[in-house]
């Protein structure tokens, strides 16, 4: 067990830095612990704490801005948002139910160190696309800010969008500025039951190119319907989520159901259902009850998905289910064995990366993160280098020796 | 021509010039090595024409292969280099240095893979803007940001500077449309970021790419978003009779959850221009007009045009018309879109700014550019990006004057200064470049500036791409990386400032 070192504010995270740097300590950074377990299993001196670097510090629904210290749990600013019929519009993952954990733990300092989104990456991104500023203290332990408040800003190198996904290894966040939006007012999901891969990945792509501006696609196989208990169905199912002012909603989903059209007869899940299932997609519910089973999270070209979720199923024995669109498959392994190189093997014609999100420590300590090309990795290790030159900050984190 | 100081040209490169050219011509045959005074000159400036520098030489590699080459040629030689797509900067990015090569990627220009199936598109750096959408506009998609210079500047000056446009409100910048880039290092090597999935599971280095004004690397392939076109667009154009009451409207707007394609807002001086310039019905009785415009499904037009009709009423609007026809709501934007050129025949020079300020500022930041116009004896016309606070205030000022350009700089300093001062930022979509570059420590501190320029050292170890831009002070890398750990102490107080 490393001691833990709890810090109040942005000083004393610096102060925490500083002291590493000169007893040449190792940090391992936490918010509320919720996504502990992402990323490789390493050995580091100390735990840097900083959940209590919490509040939110600006909230101007009329801008579209909210800044929150890293440690404030997203919950809270869930909560705040929607009393303001705001949301973030990326949808972050909660981590809790896939990883063991409590649902609705997480911190936004985490969200953002791990770029989180959910079924709305698809229309409006993730977390890095409305990363406005944020505040850190880099491994030379100095702070530094970016970015500024306002959508449009070009000034500097964009720094929150290069912080956002870099899991705590450039630097500790202390507080970040984000984009919200307004919140829909209504929303419904159209379903088609019973298609194939192929038939999925066509239905949705016809879905995709419409302009029915669908805000959240996902191909769910036969066997894990069930497992989201909306659907009512064992059959497989394309969910396709419509959302706006009623109006707009009403004559999309006319719009829609005819060019699903070729693919099979509609069925339609009003707002609280259709909202309840994709939290359920989101957070990857048909995987939560199986903890001791390995899972993969792979984004991919969104037309390979079904078919590579379909490949995978048969060829390893696994399951898996689309989102966005076709593009992120949810892999879960038979057992608790990665079998890293198979999988990977079998997403290489289609790129994009595999990152292992479910396994035990023993597990994560190999590859987590998709391989690099030899000049991509030195460079990748070079922006680490830049910010914390004695590679103080969560090392090992995303890959071995850096 | 300005005191604008560009780093210092390195005597040995001068002396090398022909040694250089020569090497260069191995690498990029026949007419992509251009030498000869006169052929250089159309390459002299970019979008901002005040400032005017002949390169040492301009490459127009037509690989990748060959951008590695000559970039590696040029890391084993010191030798400098400047990266330019169309020259449409508004920033002075594209600016060249005496002893620099500038790579422009003008031969760039195929459409590599146009994939609707998966709603994107693969093309070269110099494609233009407009031209992706104009090569896959048959299926009814498009490539979103819109800067307005869409017409000429490419695709990749769009990933160097990070370009926006009148509806990034609602579909994001450039950041938020590119998929993937191929690109290549000073050192020669090739990497590869993205591609047709989303996110990169790794240090987002593309995140970082985009917007970075040619100082990391250069781009040789693109991969973009495409979208469907909108059903249908609907502008409404709302006259106030104060900027307070426009801007109460826009407030009103985004609170009741509606997000326009695009928000513009222009000033009484402004409106005048365009009306002058193209006749197309603005009122010209009003302090502020503003164009919204609503698009999607008709049924969503309709709708949200009756509650911005509704809202614009509350908000003491003295005239609002509905665009009824496809010409008509062309017509609305033609005054906007002709406000540059329109200010242009009001005076022989002005200069374009591009501060953004959180929006509820914008009655204050307007009150306080008057007092300015008053005390620099130069108008100033205003058009705004309304929706995301991304100011271009337009200086009026006459170069033949002795004095008056640097006024006119000293009067736009002011007006960004001003920006940062109301929690707002020194450039929305035109880049730092050499413009903006010395007001940079008005919105960073030197330890927030040192980390942006090592990150530069990750990239680029010897300054070699696009030195002297973005940044104020030009630091060795070797001197940025040294650890700074006692607290309090500011890196390099002293260092000079060019």
């Amino acid at each position: 067990m490393s001691d833990i070192v709890k810090v109040q504010d942005e000083a004393q995270i610096a102060e925490a830095v500083v002291a590493a740097l000169g007893e040449n300590k190792t940090l391992e950074v936490v918010g509320h612990g919720s996504k502990r377990g992402l990323g490789r299993a390493s050995q580091t001196d100390r735990t840097l704490d900083v959940s209590e670097v919490r509040g939110v510090t600006l909230y101007e629904p009329g801008e579209l801005v909210l800044s929150a210290r890293a440690g404030t749990p997203v919950a809270q600013i869930e909560t705040m948002l929607a009393q303001n019929g705001q949301m973030m519009a990326f949808e972050p993952i909660d981590y809790g139910p896939l990883l063991g954990g409590p649902a609705g733990a997480g911190s936004i300092g985490g969200v953002f160190a791990c770029n989180l989104s959910g079924p709305r990456r698809i229309s409006h991104g993730a977390a890095r696309d409305h990363a406005l500023g944020a505040r850190a203290v880099s491994g030379r332990g100095e702070v530094f800010k970016s970015g500024g408040r306002v959508v449009k800003n070009v000034t500097g190198y964009d720094l929150p969008r290069l912080l956002a996904g870099s899991y705590g290894t450039l630097g500790v966040l202390s507080e970040v500025t984000l984009k919200v939006i307004p919140r829909p007012p209504t929303q419904e999901t159209l379903i088609v039951f019973g298609l194939d891969a192929d038939s999925s990945a066509r239905a949705i792509s016809a879905a995709m190119g419409s302009s029915c501006e669908v805000s959240a696609a996902a191909a769910i196989p036969a066997v894990l319907a069930p497992r989201l208990p909306q659907l009512e169905t064992d059959r497989s199912v394309v969910a396709l989520r419509l959302e706006g002012f009623e109006p707009s909603v009403k004559a999309r989903r006319a719009m829609l159901i005819r060019v699903l059209m070729p693919f099979g007869g509609v069925e339609v899940l009003e707002a609280e259902a259709s909202a309840a299932l994709w939290a359920g997609v989101r957070d990857v519910l048909p995987f939560a009850q199986t903890r001791e089973r390995a899972v993969w999270r792979i984004s991919t070209t969104p037309m390979a998905g079904p078919h590579l979720a379909a490949e995978l199923a048969t060829a390893l024995d696994a399951e898996a289910f689309c989102d966005w669109a076709g593009g992120l498959v949810w892999v879960q392994m038979p057992d608790a064995l990665p079998q890293a190189d198979a999988v990977r093997a079998r997403l290489a014609p289609h790129g994009g990366h595999a990152t292992l999100v479910r396994a035990d420590a023993a597990q994560r300590a190999g590859a987590v993160f998709q391989p690099l090309e030899t000049a991509h990795a030195a460079l990748s290790q070079r922006v680490k280098a830049s910010f914390d030159p004695k590679g103080l900050l969560n090392p090992g984190r995303m890959y071995a020796g850096a | 021509m300005t005191s604008l100081r560009l780093p210092a040209a390195d005597e040995t490169t001068l002396a090398n010039r022909e040694k250089i050219i020569a090497d260069l011509r191995a690498i990029v045959p026949g007419e992509g090595v251009i030498a000869h005074e006169k052929e250089m000159r159309p390459y002299e400036s970019d979008g901002v024409t005040a400032y005017k520098q002949l390169p040492l030489v301009v490459v127009l590699p037509s690989t990748t292969e060959q951008v590695a080459r000559v970039l590696k040629y040029c890391h084993e030689n010191n030798v400098r280099v400047v990266p330019r797509g169309a020259g449409t900067s508004l920033s002075g990015g594209a600016l060249p240095l005496q002893d620099g090569v500038l790579l422009a990627m003008g031969k760039f220009n195929k459409v590599l893979d146009i994939d609707f199936a998966n709603r994107c598109a693969v093309v070269q750096p110099g494609v233009t803007n407009l031209g992706i959408t104009r090569a896959v506009e048959h299926e009814g998609f498009y490539y979103a940001p819109d800067p307005s210079s869409q017409i000429a500047c490419t695709i990749g000056g769009n990933v160097g500077e990070n370009s926006g446009g009148v509806h990034c409100l609602k579909y994001g910048l450039t950041t938020n449309n590119v998929l993937g880039v191929e690109l290549v290092l000073i050192t020669g090597e090739i990497v590869r970021l993205g591609g047709k999935h989303l996110d990169p599971g790794a240090l987002d280095l593309l995140g970082v790419i985009v917007g970075s004004e040619g100082l990391l690397g250069v781009v040789t392939e693109v991969t973009v978003r495409l979208l469907k076109k909108p059903d249908t667009a609907r502008a409404v154009l709302v006259g106030f009779p104060t900027s307070e009451d426009a801007g109460e409207c826009v407030a009103r707007i985004i609170s009741a959850g509606i997000i326009p394609g695009g928000i513009e807002m222009m000033d009484r001086d402004a409106i005048a221009a365009a009306e002058a310039f193209v006749n197309v019905g603005y009122p010209l009785d009003v302090e502020a007009l503003l164009i919204v415009e609503l698009d999607g499904p008709e049924a969503e037009c309709a709708h949200l045009l009756e509650e911005v009709a509704a809202i614009a009423k509350g908000c003491n609007a003295s005239t609002l018309r509905v665009s009824q026809t496809e010409d008509e709501r062309l017509g609305f934007w033609a005054g906007r879109k002709a406000a540059f050129p329109a200010v242009g025949r009001l005076s022989p020079d002005y200069l374009c700014m591009d501060g953004t300020i959180p929006r509820r500022q914008l009655p204050l930041v307007l009150s306080r550019m008057r007092e300015m116009s008053v005390q620099y004896g130069l108008r100033v016309a205003n058009v705004f990006h309304a929706g995301d606070g991304n100011l271009h205030p337009l200086i009026l000022y006459d170069a033949n004057k002795p004095g008056e350009l640097d006024a006119a700089e000293a009067f736009g300093s002011d007006i960004l200064r001003l920006c940062v001062e109301v929690g707002g930022v020194l450039t929305g979509e035109h880049g730092v470049g050499v413009e903006k570059r010395d007001l940079m420590p008005t919105m960073f501190n030197e330890v927030d500036l040192a980390h942006q320029q090592r990150l530069k050292c990750a990239f680029d170890d010897q300054n070699l791409l696009n030195p002297g831009k973005v940044f104020p002070t030009l630091q060795r890398c070797a001197e940025l990386g040294r650890m700074h750990v006692s607290q309090g102490q500011v890196p390099f107080p002293d260092i000079p400032r060019f």
